[in-house]
């Protein structure tokens, strides 16, 4: 269902009337929609920022996690805190327009009520609309812009190229780029990008002689002030994903290294030094108590969306960490007060897009519309219709998740089944159609192959125990920013006081405890080996869904935690 | 330049670097390391052992020993480590990696006062301290670091 802004105006005042939680005084007349974007300007320096749209090029729904913990440093504090504890901490009226962006309270209703966010006709008018009160200010891609759509997987990220050029960003870093291979990576830079728009990554080397594959950071000026804009890409690249399709690169954190190019940013005369980051949050959080000289960290990843900058004194001073969200559906607004060469004060917003509080660029939306047309037909697919709302996000399943692993066990009659624990993927309200275009938005990757693999029981433990480290380790530079395994069949327990090893217990399947040296056949996809065969994902699930036609809201299949108590991080 | 500079090594193999450094009498030649292998601390099983066969027992924590290591390894089977001593006088420097069956990876000896810096790339089995151990004025330095080895997949 899609409205325009007139209707939209009128279902919020009958949303109103009819006593529905809205208590945002943006939200409740079309005049005050209109001020929804009037964002003042401040300062001298402004930069935007967005980051893991993940190839949305179309408005869509996106349901924000209501799991997301943080243990020892990260207790309780950003980006670990959902729901009413992340109002809280923001300062933000439950109810609202915003509350509804940032958590996923009441989601479906709420959904329905404030329609779709992001796509890039309406990011295109948001960001000429700030751009313009703005003079100079670029736009900063934290990557993740080339996957998690069909019409990126299709055209090799040939459309997303496209967009972001028509948008108008002007500098990129990257992760699940490099899915599409190093050859196809330096391609779109060599050519496309030439002379329009900077790839940068200071941690990222050639393994034989540790030269550099992306320039590290580019000066440019903004309103006659030279800013660094420094790239971080994802440092674990070729461990979270197929090493084969980068072979001769190396990644890593590299702190030591980006402090030698802060410095030498500084000497070239760069006034302000901002580093575009694809770290995770926790990630920016320890580089920027240990880095000192950065201004702010612009990071992206984890995919937290966080209202305000986290703000971190290190050797040096302080450093702003902001991460802004994922899929389309925020822009972040940077405004700096620069005086006598240093930043003297500092604004941030992170607007989230609503597509029926903004006109579409047609510019945008032509590009979008002639990109789609050779694949429409096949995108509008009905596959099944959706009883329960899907989503994926959430530290141990999600419900699209769900949905996959049952798909996964019955086609291949496994035991048990893995997926990945993705973050992006889009969300679906309760008795939404499911197309072809949303299964891909949850599987569109260049490595798809399903696999039926028999594991013993102290395998199968194994390997849940060294995905749950990747997610608890109690260092951020040891974690890899996705969220557990979702797991199929297996009831554990996941105890977050204790260490790599010892967390997974008390496992069953079909009611009988894991047998550690008995053989289960077990489903699963994306495989990181190079030379795997098997049907892609899509298909499997595709067939599962043209079979149900009707899916039936999705049983979570959820550890029982232990060691959660005072915790913000779940909700 | 840099693709010339791979390019040439490819076709001529990495020894050729090695090549160069015992012959600018960097390192001792290949003659000399074969008479002082010390098989008893290579395969030593344990940690302590291992350090003590290799003489580095007794080793005192330094932070003068400079540490570059992955934090998680892109491949356990060949992992980057750096090492810097800024420890005067140092001979001699080594890897033990904890978990490693046999913990001893390498022993460099420095000669005709060589920078005491190695670059190298070692096996790990699992997530491990790698623990480096120096010789310096006749007494044994050593300071760790944690390198995680993981299966992969499943990021961002």
């Amino acid at each position: 269902m899609s409205m325009n802004r007139r209707e939209f105006m009128q279902v919020l005042a009958v949303a109103s009337a009819a006593g529905f939680a809205l208590n945002s005084r943006h939200a409740l007349s079309a005049g005050n929609a209109r001020n929804f974007y009037d964002l003042p300007s401040f300062g001298n320096v402004s930069l935007l920022h967005f980051t893991d749209c993940h190839a949305q090029l179309q408005p869509i729904y996106f349901r924000e996690p209501n799991v997301n913990i943080g243990l020892g440093e990260s207790l309780n504090r950003p980006p670990h805190l959902v729901g009413e504890r992340l109002l809280k901490s923001f300062g933000i009226r439950p109810g609202t327009i915003d509350a509804h962006a940032f958590t996923s309270l009441d989601f479906d209703k709420a959904a329905r009520t404030y329609g779709k966010v992001g796509g890039f006709a309406h990011l295109s008018t948001l960001v000429k609309k700030i751009r313009a009160s703005r003079p100079g200010a670029l736009l900063l891609d934290g990557g993740d812009t080339w996957q998690g759509s069909a019409t990126a997987l299709w055209t090799k990220g040939q459309d997303m190229v496209d967009a972001c050029k028509l948008l108008g960003v002007d500098v990129m870093t990257g992760h699940w780029e490099f899915t599409l291979g190093a050859e196809r990576v330096q391609q779109i830079i060599d050519n496309d990008f030439k002379g329009k728009l900077d790839f940068v990554a200071q941690n990222i080397k050639t393994n034989d002689f540790g030269d550099p594959v992306f320039p590290h950071y580019v000066i440019r000026p903004i309103n006659g002030i030279p800013v660094a804009i420094i790239g971080q890409a994802f440092p674990y690249t070729p461990i979270a994903n197929p090493r084969h399709m980068i072979p001769d690169w190396s990644f890593g954190i590299q702190d030591d290294h980006m402090q030698k190019v802060v410095g030498e940013a500084r000497a070239k005369g760069a006034q302000v030094v901002v580093v575009l980051s694809h770290n995770g949050m926790d990630v920016d959080l320890k580089m920027a108590a240990r880095v000192s000289g950065i201004d702010a960290i612009m990071g992206g990843h984890t995919h937290d969306g966080i209202p305000a900058p986290s703000i971190v004194k290190n050797p040096g001073g302080q450093t702003l960490v902001t991460n802004a969200g994922s899929n389309g559906k925020f822009l972040g607004v940077l405004d700096l007060d620069v005086k006598g060469g240093k930043v003297t004060g500092f604004k941030y917003k992170l607007l989230p897009v609503f597509a029926n509080l903004i006109e579409p660029d047609a510019e945008m939306a032509a590009l979008i519309k002639k990109v789609r047309a050779p694949y429409e037909a096949k995108l509008a697919e009905k596959l099944a219709v959706t009883e329960g709302t899907l989503y994926r996000r959430g530290n141990f399943n999600g419900t699209f998740d769900q949905l996959i692993l049952d798909a996964l066990m019955e086609v291949k009659g496994a035991d048990a089944a893995f997926s990945p624990g993705f973050r992006w993927g889009t969300s679906l309200l309760s008795g939404q159609t499911i197309t072809l275009e949303h299964l891909m938005d949850q599987t569109a990757i260049t490595y798809p192959q399903t696999t039926l693999t028999e594991m013993t029981g102290a395998t199968i433990k194994d390997i849940m125990e060294d995905v749950c480290d990747n997610l608890f380790n109690p260092d951020p530079y040891k974690q890899q920013g996705g969220d557990m395994v979702r797991v199929g069949g297996i009831g554990y327990t996941c105890d977050l006081r204790q260490g790599m090893g010892k967390r997974i217990n008390n496992m069953m399947l079909k009611g009988k405890p894991l047998d550690p040296n008995k053989k289960y056949k077990v489903a699963g996809w994306a495989p990181v080996a190079e030379g795997a065969t098997g049907e892609p994902v899509w298909d499997v699930v595709a067939g599962y869904l043209r079979d149900k036609k009707v899916i039936t809201p999705r049983k979570l299949n959820l550890p029982k935690l232990i060691g959660i108590k005072g915790n913000d991080g779940i909700a | 330049m840099d693709q010339l500079r791979r390019a040439f090594l490819k076709s001529t193999g990495m020894a050729g670097v090695v090549v160069v450094a015992i012959g600018s009498g960097l390192l001792k030649s290949g003659e000399v390391l074969a008479a002082t292998w010390n098989k008893l601390a290579f395969t030593s099983s344990n940690l302590a052992d291992a350090m003590k066969n290799a003489n580095y027992g007794g080793a005192t924590e330094s932070k003068d020993i400079v540490i570059t290591v992955p934090d998680i390894a892109e491949n356990g089977a060949s992992v980057p480590v750096e090492v810097t001593s800024n420890i005067p006088g140092t001979t001699s420097i080594a890897i033990f990696v904890e978990k490693n069956i046999t913990p001893l990876a390498a022993d460099f000896e420095f000669s005709n006062d060589a920078v005491p810096y190695i670059y190298t790339f070692i096996k790990m089995g699992q997530t491990s301290q790698v623990r480096i151990a120096v010789r310096a004025g006749g007494k044994a330095y050593t300071l760790s670091k944690e390198v995680k080895v993981t299966i992969g997949g499943c990021g961002g």
